[in-house]
């Protein structure tokens, strides 16, 4: 039973359930003491032991349920491979009553186990052989055929290939009868390797994929990767939220706060005995966010726009402008609607047309230079291409002047700087700091330095 | 009763809180056994006044035992929670030990020969007499040992989480001037959360984690049952039946447990018998705490109570 737990914190691990080591000796402790003789009480004993959060819980359970109902899905397939070989069973059944008693010697382990039905038999010879085939080191959905062959193999595939053989010339019917059970074997294998992927396999799976999607161009994903994308998205939003979120006092040490010291000491006569010492209060990060919601740049001023407006923990105070042809304030719509319902609205208002970077600057500078002070970071986020119209780099060294940090983010590649009608060399020249933002790693780096430039 | 054995099956642990008056979800009792079993403390996040902290005073209760609470807030510190030196007192004791410390000093002719004697006395001040013990000292030094409540956790400052690892996972504290405190008798410890912050993983790998939700129909008839004596049931199946459609509702908050029970002890003292959409309507300002929330539900109150009427009928 050892073995079977220690399967199942595995597959708790694929399911995004960190279990420690330290916790899985603890559940042990928890489930010698509760036994398992109730399934409900060894799910919550194990739900308290091992999950730390409500999310956690609940993909534990759900966990606990696949795991544990292994057993029934092999129940389920038996009865209904016995339903296929039915009629020749009833039929064996009224002709030769006698016979398959005089036929087992012939037979090999497996093909009497077939034979005579026995479901539990065949259960146990299946968990068994999984168990020697490794079932649990399952990762990705390529490995299903190996490790059914395995199975098979180890269940002794090949001595009931030979009695099929032998029995075909012998006994058609009989022949006829083990092969469909053979074929049901086979199905129930499939099972088991399926629902073996699915616990064991996920972790690997996931971490695979969203490796390959951190590192994806976000300008061109299908239309599937857009949900993932979202979800990772809000992955890092969290990652980010709890790295940053931490109160931002911090003592100076070294520095008296003499007031404070008097006054917390009155009762003792001003004699110093608790000292206050200085703290300096540090400012959450003031974001000031401008996107190009034109063309190709689109796409990623979506998710850019996304990720600044879920960190609500971290960031005090983010305003949000989009532009192409001209620039409007988009933080309300950011704020009271659903993600997707707000880019539609953001891009239904102000998309779809070639960028003008030097009109929506002037734009801008008229409505909202005031946004500006000295504690805020100014993003912009565009591909600097201005269609040849003037860029009023002016403007912008306005902004970066009145602003604490002036960051442009460029989802081209460097290389393209400056090539055709880009004027990032331009604007660069009065940006802090400017860096290439294609990928959704990019974007956690870009995002991640802007927060930690206030701690 | 018998106070320091464990409960020796969860059936015994929900009788045992059901005569504290506290009705356990199978949940809730598995976690409390499993507390005392394998000596961990338990993390409770849920809502709030779906009985967490009620769930820890209720345990004191049936265990006979000394309930410790500790409040947690921001800016709580060492010096608050742990235990602080009694300032006034070492003064007060120089002052009345100070010829007593000249005629022991006296002997010395020289400077370091007094200084040596200062140090025969050990650290005098320093000692067990001197430190004002707060909560979580208190807790290791009861001798029946105890249940120690450390309320709203997520109330406090990171820095003062990881001051509880200690406690939390060797019932111990380290101080600095006599060494190490270790608990007479290990406490039962339950931590409650809101779940304003995250908790670190280290707080959380040292605790049972428990979540408390909104309590199924049949467990919160059974919790006003006990709470409310001379409740008539149909007019219990109703508050709960109302309660529960309320909070399909999209409110900013829900009402929990507590503020159930609050309802059915008002409708009992208005003496009604049964739900009504004017006393409903009158009396909704006790089941919600915000003047839109109350807004949102009035127009559903008639519907609601319909509902529930014909729930108590049938069900």
């Amino acid at each position: 039973m050892r073995e079977e737990l220690h399967r199942f914190f595995r597959a708790a691990r694929g399911a995004g359930v960190r279990v420690s080591p330290a916790e899985s000796i603890d559940a042990m402790k928890a489930v010698a003491d509760v036994g398992f003789g109730d399934r409900g009480i060894l799910r919550d004993t194990l739900l308290l032991t091992l999950a730390k959060s409500q999310d956690e819980k609940q993909a534990l359970g759900e966990c606990f349920d696949l795991f544990f109902s292994q057993p029934e899905v092999k129940d389920e397939a038996t009865p209904a491979d016995a339903a296929e070989g039915a009629p020749p069973d009833s039929m064996e059944g009224e002709t030769q009553p006698g016979d398959p008693g005089a036929q087992a010697p012939e037979l090999g382990e497996l093909a009497q186990m077939l034979m005579s039905r026995d479901r539990n038999a065949i259960a146990a010879a299946m968990a068994n052989a999984a168990n020697a085939a490794s079932l649990s080191d399952i990762r990705y959905f390529t490995q299903r055929g190996i490790f059914s062959s395995r199975i098979l193999e180890q269940l002794g595939i090949e001595r009931l290939r030979d009695d099929l053989d032998a029995l075909t010339a012998a006994n058609p019917a009989e022949a006829e009868r083990l092969a469909a059970a053979l074929e049901a074997l086979r199905e129930n294998v499939r099972d088991v390797v399926n629902q073996a992927l699915v616990l064991y396999g996920r972790e690997e799976t996931e971490n695979l994929r969203n490796e390959i999607l951190r590192n994806a161009p976000l300008a061109r994903l299908e239309r599937r990767q857009v949900e993932q994308m979202k979800a990772l998205i809000r992955a890092i939003a969290r990652r980010l939220r709890e790295r940053y979120s931490k109160p931002r006092k911090r003592q100076r040490r070294g520095h008296l706060d003499t007031r404070k010291t008097l006054r917390r000491n009155a009762a003792w006569g001003g004699v110093p005995f608790l000292t206050s010492w200085k703290r300096r209060h540090r400012d959450r990060p003031k974001i000031v966010a401008i996107c190009d919601v034109s063309g190709s740049v689109a796409q990623v001023s979506d998710f850019f726009l996304l990720l600044i407006h879920s960190l609500h923990e971290v960031v005090d105070d983010v305003r949000s402008f989009a532009f192409s042809g001209h620039l409007i304030e988009v933080s309300d719509i950011l704020d009271t609607r659903s993600p997707e319902e707000a880019m539609s609205e953001i891009m239904s208002k102000v998309g779809f047309g070639s960028s003008d970077y030097g009109g929506s600057l002037v734009d801008f500078e008229k409505g909202w230079i005031r946004t500006v002070t000295a504690k805020t970071t100014v993003i912009v986020l565009g591909d600097a291409r201005t269609n040849n119209l003037d860029p009023r780099a002016d403007i912008l060294r306005r902004i970066s002047e009145r602003s604490k940090r002036l960051v442009w983010l460029n989802p081209e590649g460097r290389m393209a700087w400056g090539w055709g009608d880009s004027e990032m060399p331009r604007y660069a020249a009065f940006c802090s700091v400017v860096r290439q933002c294609a990928t959704a790693k990019q974007l956690e780096r870009a995002v991640s330095d802007i927060v930690a430039a206030y701690q | 009763m018998n106070n320091h054995l464990p409960a020796d099956s969860i059936e015994a642990v929900t009788r045992g809180l059901a005569s504290a008056g506290y009705i356990a979800s199978k949940q809730i009792a598995t976690a409390v056994y499993l507390a005392e079993r394998i000596e961990k403390p338990i993390l409770v996040e849920g809502p709030a006044g779906v009985g967490k902290t009620e769930l820890a005073k209720a345990l004191a209760a049936w265990r006979g035992l000394k309930m410790i609470r500790m409040q947690c807030y921001e800016g709580l510190d060492e010096a608050k929670a742990l235990y602080e030196w009694k300032y006034a007192k070492q003064l007060l004791y120089t002052q009345i030990l100070k010829d007593k410390l000249g005629e022991v000093l006296g002997g010395a002719d020289t400077l370091s020969a007094a200084l040596g004697k200062l140090h025969d006395f050990g650290d005098v001040f320093f000692s067990k007499e001197f430190v004002e013990p707060r909560p979580l000292l208190q807790a290791l030094e009861q001798e029946k040992g105890c249940v120690l409540l450390v309320d709203e956790i997520d109330k406090s400052d990171a820095e003062f989480e990881s001051l509880l690892l200690e406690i939390l996972s060797d019932y111990q504290v380290s101080i600095p001037e006599f060494g190490t405190v270790v608990a007479l008798v290990k406490p039962t410890v339950i931590l409650t959360s809101n779940g304003e912050r995250d908790l670190s993983d280290a707080l959380k790998r040292r605790c049972l984690h428990l979540h408390i939700g909104f309590p199924e129909q049949k467990l919160e008839e059974r919790i006003v049952e006990s709470r409310v004596p001379g409740i008539s049931q149909s007019l219990r199946k109703q508050i709960v039946g109302f309660i529960n459609q309320v909070r399909t509702l999209d409110l900013k908050k829900l009402p929990s447990v507590s503020e159930t029970i609050d309802w059915a002890r008002v409708l009992v003292l208005l003496q009604s018998t049964e739900l009504d959409h004017e006393t409903v309507k009158d009396t909704l300002n006790v089941l919600l705490n915000y003047e839109a929330d109350i807004e949102t539900t009035m127009p559903q109150v008639t519907t609601f109570v319909a509902k529930a009427g014909r729930q108590g009928v049938f069900g």
